[in-house]
C-alpha cells in the first residue's frame, strides 16, 4: 500500500504493508539508518523518533497509523537549537561507549528539553527511564542533558 | 586457565593463526613487537604511507589505521592515541580509519580479555616511532644535517640551530624512502614527554554517531541488497524434523525459505530455516507460518530447577568427580583448626544482551569469493569458521570490520556469521543481512554459566586461614570445545596464599551453550569467594580489608604465579594492599554512615587489574536494594591512556555489576530461556544508578586493560553492605530482597 508520510520536513512515498512499523520504513524502505533497532517492542528506547514532537517508539509503530502527523529522526536532529546543542554536550562530555542508544537518548533528551527547558534530575531520570544504555553511560548522559538546561536556562 | 594459548609470534603470525578463545578472554597471549613495516610513496603529491598505520598526506593530514575491532571500549581512539604520541603528531590532524581483518598486515585484531591495552602498548608507539625517525631522516638528508641535531613539535620537524622547520607532510614523500628502522631499537619518549597519553580524548566516531550516520554492522547498505531471518529451535540442542516452507513463501514480501542444516557445532552453525524478504521485519514476521518441527532429544526436559536440585544433591553427597588443585592436608587443617566456616554459594545464567542485535552481511561472488560486513570481536575466527563451512581457503573471506552497538563478550562468537554465510551461498551475487530479533538474541545466546560452590574455611588461634575448599558444581559443556567458561581457576584467590588446600568439581550435562561474559569466571568468582572471605572475617571479629591484607601478609610478588601468555607481571600483593587502603579511604571506611544505610567492602584481581570497591547501600520502602554510592580505586599500571574512556568503563563495569547483583538472570525452562526481551531481562536504567567515584593508583607497571576488572568486586560490595545492613548473607543471585526480612 502506498502512504505519504512527512519525514524531516519532506513528503516521502512509502509503498509498504500498512502494519510496517516506522522503524523498519525508516530503516530498509528509505536508506535512513540512524533510527536503530534494540527490541522490537517499546522496552529499550534506540528506535525513538519525533511524531509531531512528542518522543515515540517508532518499532511499535504502524507506519499506516501516523497519517498527517509530522516524523523527525537523529538526521533532522541538529537542524533544532535543542537537538545541536544536545548533540555538542554529547561531544563536550564524551557520553558515548559503543553509541548505538545514543540515537534514541538524543531524541528522548531533546523531546524533554523542548517539552521543560528546566527539568530536576528527577525529571531526568524519569524522561529517561525508558531509554537503555547496556554499556550504561548514564551518568554523562544525565549530566550532558543538565549541561544544555543550565546553559539554555542562563541564555534566558 | 587450562587451555594451551595458541601463541601468535611475529613472523609466524599468519591468516592461519587461529586464536583460542580460552587464550584471549583468560588475557594469554604475547605478540612480537615486529610486524611489517614496509613504506610506500604512492607518487609525487600523493599521501605516503609510512608503515601499515600511518599515511601522511601532502596538506600534513595523518590517516591511521584503528586496527582491532571496535565495541564501545575506545579502542579505535586508544590504539591511534599510542601511535600519535610517539610519530609526535597534532591530534587534529588524524583521521583514523577501521582496518579490515587482516593480521599479517597489522597484528592481532581482537576485542576481547581486556587485552588491547597490554598487547599494544609496546608495539603500537613503537609503529609511531618508527615513522617519526624516517621523517627525521628525510629531513637530515633535506637540510644535510645530522639526525642528532633534529627535533620534533607536533607534525612538524625542527632544526633548532638554524630555524628550518618542516611539516611531516612536507617531509613524508621522502620519508618512504629511507630505512624503516628496527622497531626494537627505535627510541621511545620518556614519559615526561607525552603530550597525548593520558588526555582526556573524545570517541573518533562520536561526531558521526550524533549525527546518526551509517556505522554500524546494521546500517551496511549495499546495492540489491536483502535481508534474512533465522528460525532456530528455542530448545538447545533440538535437530529440525520439518517446516512449512510454501506458507513462508507465500507471505507479502518473502523471496525464499528454506532449511540450513548444522554442522554439528553449536559455536558455529545450528539446524534452522532462513527466511530471506525485501524487509527484514517482512522476514521476521513471516517466521510465524513456518510451524517448524524439532527433534529436542533428550533435552527438552532440562530446567534451572532441575540443574539446582542436582547440585545441591551433588554438594550434599559431597563426592565430586575430581579433584582439580590439592595441596598440603586440608582434612587435617580442618580438625586443628580453632575456627570452621561451610556455606553454598550460587549464581545464575546471564545473557549479554547487547545494544546491537547479532547481524551480519554477506555477499557470495559468483567466482567463490565471500565477502562479509562484520561486527565481532574475533573476526579471525569468523573467518575460518566461514572458510571451513564453505571448505575455501580462508583468504576467500574478506572480513571488514563494523562498529559494534556493544559487545560484552556475546561477539566473541561468530554464529552469525556462519549462519550468514550458509545464506548467502545460495544466493551468489546477491548481497543479504541477517538480522536477530532480540527474543533471537537473548534466546539464544551463549551464556554465563551458572555455578554453585560449597566452600568450606578453617584458621587457627591468630585467625590465619590454614584450610581452604571448594566443592564446585559446574557443566559439562560437551564436545563443542573452545573456551570454557563454566571452569574455575586451580589459583582462585586465596588458593596461592594458603597451605591447605582442595578444589573439587563436579559437572553436569547440559546443552545450554555458555560463553564468556565481561570478565568471564571473574564476574561469579568473585561475589563467591569475596562473600565467604567476609563471612570468614566476620566469624573471626574484623572486616574483610583487614583480613585480605592479613592474608597477603608478608608476601612479595609472586613472578609468574599468574603468567599469562608473556605479558603479565605476575601478582603482586602490595598492589592488593593499595587498591585497599585507597578504596577504604575514599569511602571512610570504619566511619559511621547515613541511618539505615551501610557499607560493603570487595576486592579482585583480574585481567591483570587490581580493583577494590566500596558500596553503600539500603533499603527502600518497598524493600529495595538501592545502592547509593560506589567507590573504586583500581590499579591498571603506569598510566590511564584515555582518562575520558577509562572512566567510563570503570562506569559502565560497575553498574553492569550492579545489575548482576540485583535483578539478572536467565532461567531455563523445558530446555529453553524463559527469558526473551528486556521486558524479563532487566538490565539497568538510569534512576537507579549510584554516584560512582573512582581514582586510580598509579604503579610502575606497563598499562594493562579496563574492560573488565572493575566489575567483579562490585557485586560482593553490594552484597556484603547487604549483610552489614541486615545480618543476612547473599547466598544466592540475583539478590531476593524478600529473604531480606
Amino acid at each position: 500500500m502506498a502512504f505519504q508520510v512527512t519525514i524531516n520536513g519532506e513528503t516521502r512515498e512509502i509503498d509498504a504493508p500498512e502494519d510496517m512499523p516506522l522503524l523498519w520504513v525508516l530503516r530498509q524502505e528509505l536508506g535512513m539508518t540512524g533510527t536503530k533497532f534494540g527490541c522490537g517492542i517499546g522496552m529499550c528506547g534506540a528506535c525513538t523518533v519525533h511524531l509531531d514532537g512528542v518522543a515515540t517508539r517508532s518499532c511499535s509503530l504502524p507506519v499506516g497509523a501516523i497519517g498527517d502527523r509530522k516524523v523527525s529522526t537523529v538526521e533532522s536532529l541538529g537542524d533544532t537549537p535543542v537537538g545541536k546543542a544536545l548533540q555538542q554536550a554529547w561531544l563536550d562530555t564524551d557520553v558515548m561507549q559503543c553509541g548505538y542508544c545514543q540515537a534514541g537518548q538524543l531524541m528522548t533528551a531533546t523531546a524533554l528539553l523542548n517539552a521543560n527547558p528546566d527539568p530536576s534530575d528527577e525529571d531526568i531520570d524519569n524522561a529517561m527511564r525508558g531509554n537503555i544504555c547496556r554499556c550504561a553511560c548514564y551518568k554523562r548522559i544525565h549530566s550532558a542533558i543538565a549541561q544544555v538546561a543550565r546553559e539554555d536556562t542562563a541564555n534566558v | 586457565m587450562s587451555d594451551t594459548a595458541t601463541m601468535a609470534t611475529g613472523p609466524e603470525l599468519s591468516r592461519r593463526t587461529f586464536f583460542k578463545v580460552s587464550a584471549i578472554v583468560g588475557g594469554g597471549m604475547a605478540i612480537a613487537a615486529t610486524m611489517p613495516m614496509a613504506a610506500k610513496a604512492l607518487g609525487q603529491g600523493a599521501p605516503a604511507e609510512l608503515n601499515a598505520f600511518i599515511t601522511i598526506h601532502p596538506d600534513n593530514s595523518i590517516t591511521m589505521i584503528g586496527k582491532n575491532p571496535e565495541i564501545g571500549q575506545g579502542i579505535k581512539t586508544m590504539l591511534p592515541m599510542l601511535i600519535a604520541e610517539e610519530l609526535d603528531a597534532d591530534w587534529d590532524l588524524i583521521s583514523i580509519q577501521q582496518g579490515d581483518l587482516d593480521m599479517a598486515r597489522y597484528g592481532a585484531q581482537i576485542a576481547g580479555g581486556s587485552t588491547a591495552t597490554p598487547m599494544n602498548w609496546l608495539p603500537m608507539r613503537q609503529a609511531g616511532a618508527a615513522a617519526r625517525q624516517m621523517l627525521l631522516q628525510a629531513a637530515a638528508l633535506r637540510w644535510g644535517v645530522d639526525i642528532s641535531e633534529l627535533s620534533t613539535e607536533p607534525s612538524v620537524v625542527v632544526h633548532a640551530a638554524s630555524g628550518r622547520r618542516a611539516t611531516f607532510g612536507e617531509l613524508a614523500e621522502e620519508a618512504s624512502h629511507t630505512p624503516v628502522p628496527d622497531l626494537r631499537s627505535v627510541p621511545l619518549k620518556d614519559a615526561a614527554d607525552f603530550r597525548i597519553i593520558g588526555r582526556a580524548i573524545g570517541g573518533i566516531d562520536s561526531p558521526r554517531i550524533v549525527r546518526g550516520e551509517p556505522i554500524f554492522g546494521v546500517d551496511t547498505q549495499l546495492p540489491g541488497m536483502v535481508y534474512a531471518a533465522y528460525e532456530r529451535s528455542p530448545v538447545f540442542g533440538a535437530k529440525i524434523v520439518s517446516a512449512n516452507l510454501d506458507a513462508a513463501k507465500a507471505e507479502h514480501g518473502v523471496i525464499d525459505a528454506f532449511i540450513v542444516e548444522g554442522n554439528g557445532n553449536i559455536q558455529e552453525l545450528v539446524d534452522g530455516v532462513a527466511v530471506i524478504a525485501s524487509n527484514w521485519w517482512l522476514a521476521n514476521k513471516a517466521r510465524a507460518k513456518l510451524d517448524v518441527q524439532w527433534d529436542n532429544g533428550e533435552w527438552a526436559d532440562h530446567s534451572t530447577a532441575k540443574y539446582d536440585e542436582t547440585a545441591r544433591r551433588l554438594m550434599a553427597e559431597g563426592q565430586p568427580e575430581e579433584v582439580f588443585a590439592s595441596k598440603g592436608d586440608v582434612d587435617a587443617a580442618f580438625a586443628a583448626a580453632s575456627g570452621t566456616l561451610e556455606a553454598e554459594y550460587h549464581y545464575p545464567f546471564l545473557a549479554h544482551v547487547p545494544m546491537e542485535p547479532m547481524n551480519c552481511t554477506a555477499l557470495m561472488h559468483e567466482d567463490g569469493r565471500m565477502e562479509m560486513w562484520a561486527p565481532t570481536q574475533l573476526p579471525m575466527n569468523g573467518q575460518m569458521s566461514v572458510a571451513n563451512y564453505l571448505g575455501v581457503a580462508p583468504d576467500k573471506v574478506t572480513v571488514h570490520l563494523t562498529r559494534m552497538g556493544g559487545g560484552f563478550g556475546r561477539r566473541l562468537m561468530n554464529d552469525y556469521m556462519v549462519q550468514v554465510a550458509a545464506i548467502a551461498k545460495q544466493m551468489p551475487g546477491t548481497p543479504v543481512q541477517l538480522i536477530w530479533s532480540r527474543e533471537d538474541d537473548v534466546r539464544t545466546d551463549y551464556y554465563r554459566p551458572a555455578g554453585w560452590h560449597k566452600l568450606s574455611a578453617a584458621w587457627n588461634e591468630s585467625g590465619k586461614i590454614t584450610g581452604w575448599a571448594d566443592h564446585f558444581v559446574t557443566f559439562n559443556l560437551g564436545p563443542a570445545g573452545g573456551f570454557n567458561p563454566a571452569t574455575m581457576s586451580a589459583t582462585e584467590f586465596p588458593a596461592n596464599h594458603v597451605e591447605n588446600l582442595r578444589f573439587a568439581q563436579s559437572k553436569m550435562r547440559t546443552s545450554v551453550p555458555m560463553g564468556a561474559l565481561r570478565a568471564p569466571t571473574s564476574n561469579a568468582m568473585a561475589y563467591v569467594m569475596q562473600s565467604f572471605l567476609d563471612e570468614v572475617a566476620h566469624a573471626q571479629g574484623k572486616d574483610l580489608p583487614t583480613l585480605l591484607n592479613e592474608i597477603v601478609a608478608g608476601e612479595d610478588k609472586q613472578e609468574g604465579a599468574f603468567g599469562f601468555g608473556g605479558f603479565a607481571p605476575g601478582f603482586d600483593p602490595q598492589r592488593l594492599r593499595n587498591v585497599t587502603a585507597k578504596a577504604t579511604g575514599m569511602a571512610n571506611w570504619g566511619k559511621p554512615v547515613a541511618e539505615g544505610h551501610a557499607l560493603g567492602f570487595g576486592y579482585y584481581y583480574s585481567h591483570q587489574g587490581y580493583f577494590a570497591e566500596v558500596a553503600e547501600v539500603s533499603l527502600s520502602d518497598r524493600n529495595q536494594v538501592l545502592v547509593h554510592n560506589v567507590w573504586v580505586a583500581g590499579d591498571v599500571g603506569s598510566h590511564i591512556i584515555n582518562p575520558y574512556g577509562a572512566m567510563n568503563q570503570v562506569h559502565g563495569s560497575v553498574i553492569d555489576g550492579i545489575g548482576q547483583a540485583l535483578q539478572l538472570a536467565v532461567e531455563i525452562e523445558g530446555g529453553a530461556s524463559k527469558q526473551s526481551n528486556f521486558h524479563n531481562y532487566q538490565v539497568p536504567r538510569m534512576p537507579t544508578v549510584p554516584q560512582i567515584h573512582v581514582e586510580w593508583v598509579i604503579s610502575d607497571y606497563a598499562p594493562t586493560g579496563l574492560g573488565e576488572p572493575a566489575l567483579p568486586p562490585v557485586i560482593p560490595a553490594i552484597t556484603n553492605a547487604l549483610f552489614a545492613l541486615t545480618g543476612k548473607r547473599i547466598r544466592e543471585l540475583p539478590i531476593d530482597t524478600a529473604k531480606l526480612v
